[in-house]
């Protein structure tokens, strides 16, 4: 009986694994362009931007919360990154203007990010705002300040150098991969090996029991908020890059693929259970999927009609192998 | 076993053959349980016996895994409450089941609310119609009034009143005189009384022998999940029910080796914690106490007396609302927090071990390290190796029953739980051990266990602090017993001094006068 469930639960393991080799195979048989260097290259350079949002949602929802404000979040970071490189800083009164160098704007573009995570943790923590709310309110928060930052209008041109970062090949592999490829790692070894991501499994899964192991609960939260602003600056940072603009509406409702990618992972919304591994799965099955459509010549209306389904099956197949191995 | 006669014509509940797993546990194994007509069938156990699945299976929360039950001589399966409350069974949980914020009226008709021909609900029939269930119950309060502000004992009587409201031929009571007073008890044994001459048949589940022989007809024991025997209450001794109940381990359940005591491990002085809701009350109020090495100080008092919260406050769980004096091994400490507690070296293992005790998400050596994850750390990396070395130790150590230390918790039984919570605590190597009800829920084997191990860490030198609802759990295990009521000390008695009579006594309200 054991073997039985240790094949069962083996397979629910690489159920994610599946599910993508499955849609791999369909559309390599489908359509002769998906199974091409050209095109898969392309599909990881789509999905990095919503895999650093990702990672960062992970750990949050491990952590037993939920951020709506990763893509406004973004928003800003790429929009002061690309305002500062391309206007510098004037200091006002005064006509001294300081010009910003691309090392600079990146790191402005990161604190940018850091900065709005560390607050949302503070209104969670301290104030005891349920996440949800308190990031609904820094979703609108971002969103606005991105728009008076640029007052509505794209900041283009922003130089080959900073550019590189969103469009550059390093061997043949494009650099969004190789930084979001490395911010996996990072997230993975945090969460698997030191004490922070033990931690943030343990008040996810039982907040009470961390708090009475000795966790400093609040601490916790607010590093993974923080964390997860961090992750959303990144994202800001390759956007920005890519197109070679910050746009006022960039990362608008990226929340939802986010958060969709982390569910498709296996990663369950009361927190405490999930991994990053599964999110990058979630994240690949859906770039894949949007690509799939696109070569498919499916229409962009049925295109989110078809995502939604697949996030509800992914949800439903989850659960119910949890409803069995719980009885 | 008497049970197995042919049922009576007056039988109104008969479970047969009843059996119940849960992962981990058999909960029941084949039990039977006979209500009838205008009768009180107590039924009796052990924690751990099975009495609440039953009660559970009854009431239509969960289905049995076999075995039939019959309601009047028609075979029932409820799927839900809702179904069994149709079919006439109200249970009285021990921890009531009503909405503080909503009136006793609205409690009573709670998703059957009388509607008038608006199609909205018809608060005067409603109140009108619980006036009259209270009046016959003598409960003279005004109907509208708020859940929240009644004493236990009144409440306890809503919910008769509920289960009268719709016609209940069977009432499960759980426990239902652990929190109230003794003037409450008296009501609540003559509403019993009356429940009986209209026919109602109860199920009465207690761990007090004494009130017995005022209210029982018939008994049944359960012990480990198995049906020990059913009898007519006149036809049994006292001595009798014990021996149904405990079986032959009585003697050896509690292993006790001599207590060698030392020097005194926490002082505890003057420690109060305001009430969580009333205001110029306090939940705890000046209690003091010492404990030694190599000391189990056993703390009894019933629900409500302070017993979670006096173990709460030490831990730091209360900084805001809470005063007093902590010392340990002669230094002042001051806790404010639960890692305060935890670099003073004490550790807490709760009351309700699900939701505070474990995270059943994680495996056997996560729970283990969560208290002590520097411990196995090195170079800010978590070391696994390190981690299987001191994990794989407690649990050979606790003789912790799992197929690997990186099974998750969720799959074991609350025995084996248990000891990954002490483990956890062992791991910080604290000077006292605070356990509140450590065998709550538990096994009987699992709990002697237990009982061993608390012995042996006290041997080891620990200060050990019990808290426990079980008088002979408080008695088998403690070397001294101190005794709570309404938040205050009322009594503290040597491991000679207790009796069962003394130590009850101290914990009734008001029995410090008499």
């Amino acid at each position: 009986m054991t073997s039985h469930r240790n094949v069962l639960d083996q397979l629910k393991r690489f159920q994610s694994v599946l599910a993508l080799a499955l849609m791999v195979l369909a559309l390599a048989l489908m359509t002769d362009k998906f199974f091409t260097v050209d095109n898969s290259l392309n599909v990881l350079r789509q999905i990095c931007a919503n895999l650093c949002l990702s990672v960062g949602m992970t750990i949050i929802i491990l952590s037993g919360g939920i951020d709506l404000s990763v893509g406004s979040m973004l928003a800003l970071s790429g929009a002061v990154a690309a305002g500062l490189l391309k206007n510098g800083v004037v200091i006002p009164g005064t006509d001294v203007f300081i010009e910003v160098t691309v090392s600079g704007a990146i790191l402005a573009g990161l604190l940018v990010g850091t900065v709005l995570g560390w607050f949302n943790g503070l209104v969670i923590t301290r104030f005891k705002l349920p996440p949800f709310v308190a990031t609904l309110g820094m979703l609108s928060i971002a969103r606005g300040l991105t728009m008076l930052w640029t007052g509505g209008f794209p900041i283009t041109r922003l130089g080959d150098t900073f550019g590189f970062m969103g469009s550059g090949d390093v061997v043949g592999i494009p650099m969004p991969v190789w930084i979001s490829a490395a911010l996996v790692a990072l997230s993975v070894v945090l969460m698997t090996r030191t004490r922070l991501g033990r931690n943030v499994y343990a008040v996810g899964g039982n907040e009470r029991a961390a708090r009475l192991s000795g966790l400093n609960v609040n601490r916790i939260k607010l590093l993974v908020y923080t964390l997860g602003g961090t992750m959303s600056g990144v994202a800001g940072l390759l956007v920005t890059a890519r197109l070679d603009s910050a746009t006022p509406t960039a990362g608008l409702s990226y929340e939802l693929d986010s958060i969709a990618a982390v569910v498709i992972g296996g990663t369950s919304l009361n927190g405490g259970r999930g991994t990053i591994m599964g999110t990058v799965l979630g994240c690949l099955i859906i770039g894949v999927l949007n690509n799939g459509l696109v070569l498919l010549e499916v229409s962009p209306f049925w295109q989110q009609v078809i995502k939604g389904l697949v996030i509800l099956i992914a949800v439903a197949v989850d659960k119910m192998g949890a409803r069995k191995s719980g009885s | 076993m008497t049970s197995s006669a042919q049922p009576p014509d007056d039988a109104l509940l008969e479970a047969t053959d009843i059996t119940k797993s849960f992962p981990g546990v058999r909960a029941l194994d084949g039990v039977h349980l006979t209500v009838r007509r205008g009768r009180l069938n107590a039924l009796l156990g052990e924690n751990g016996a099975g009495k609440s699945t039953l009660m559970n299976i009854l009431a239509g929360v969960f289905p049995p895994d076999a075995g039939t039950v019959r309601l009047a001589g028609k075979p029932v399966r409820f799927q839900n409450t809702r179904e069994a409350q149709a079919a006439g069974i109200a249970i009285i949980f021990q921890e009531l089941n009503l909405v503080p914020e909503l009136s006793i009226a609205e409690n009573i008709f709670i998703g059957r609310e009388p509607l008038n021909r608006f199609g909205l609900v018809d608060f005067e029939r409603m109140n009108a119609d619980t006036a009259a269930l209270l009046q016959e119950l003598e409960l003279d309060v005004d109907p509208r009034t708020w859940v929240s502000q009644l004493k236990v004992g009144a409440q306890q009587v809503v919910e008769i009143a509920r289960a009268m409201s719709f016609n209940a031929r069977v009432i499960i009571m759980d426990e239902p005189t652990s929190a109230i007073t003794e003037h409450e008890i008296e009501v609540l044994f003559r509403q019993i009384k009356r429940l009986k001459q209209n026919g109602v048949g109860l199920i009465y589940i207690t761990h007090k022998l004494d009130e017995l022989p005022v209210i029982a007809d018939d008994l049944t024991v359960f012990r480990d999940g198995k049906f020990v025997g059913a009898k007519p209450f006149k036809e049994v001794t006292r001595d009798e029910v014990i021996r149904m109940m405990v079986g032959r381990e009585l003697a050896d359940l509690f292993p006790k080796s001599p207590p060698q005591v030392g020097d005194v491990v926490l002082r505890v002085r003057n420690i109060y914690l305001k009430h969580p809701e009333r205001e110029n009350d306090f939940a705890v109020r000046d209690v003091s106490f010492e404990v030694r090495r190599g000391e189990v100080l056993g703390v009894f008092g019933l629900m409500g007396a302070g017993r979670t919260e006096l173990l709460q406050t030490i831990f730091g769980l209360h900084p805001g609302t809470s005063t007093g004096e902590v010392e340990i091994a002669g230094k002042r400490v001051s806790i404010q927090s639960p890692q305060d507690a935890i670099a003073a070296k004490l550790a807490l293992a709760p009351e309700d071990r699900k939701a505070e005790g474990v995270v059943l998400e994680l495996s056997v050596a996560h729970n283990t390290t969560l208290a002590c994850l520097s411990k196995i750390e090195r170079f800010g990396f978590l070391q696994p190796q390190l981690e299987h070395a001191l994990v794989g130790g407690y649990v050979s150590r606790l003789r912790v029953r799992t197929p690997s230390i990186h099974q998750a918790i969720v799959n074991l039984s609350g025995g084996n739980q248990q000891k990954v919570v002490l483990a956890k605590w062992l791991a910080t190597e604290p000077e006292v051990l605070l356990l509140d009800e450590p065998t709550r829920g538990i096994d009987i084997h699992a709990k002697k266990e237990i009982y061993a191990l608390i012995d042996g860490l006290a041997r080891s030198g620990l200060g050990v602090v019990m808290v426990s609802s079980e008088l002979p759990e408080i008695l088998g295990v403690a070397d001294r017993i101190m005794v709570l009521c309404e938040g205050r000390k009322t009594a503290e008695f040597s491991r000679a001094e207790a009796t069962e009579e003394r130590v009850v006594k101290a914990a009734l309200p008001g029995g410090m006068n008499h």
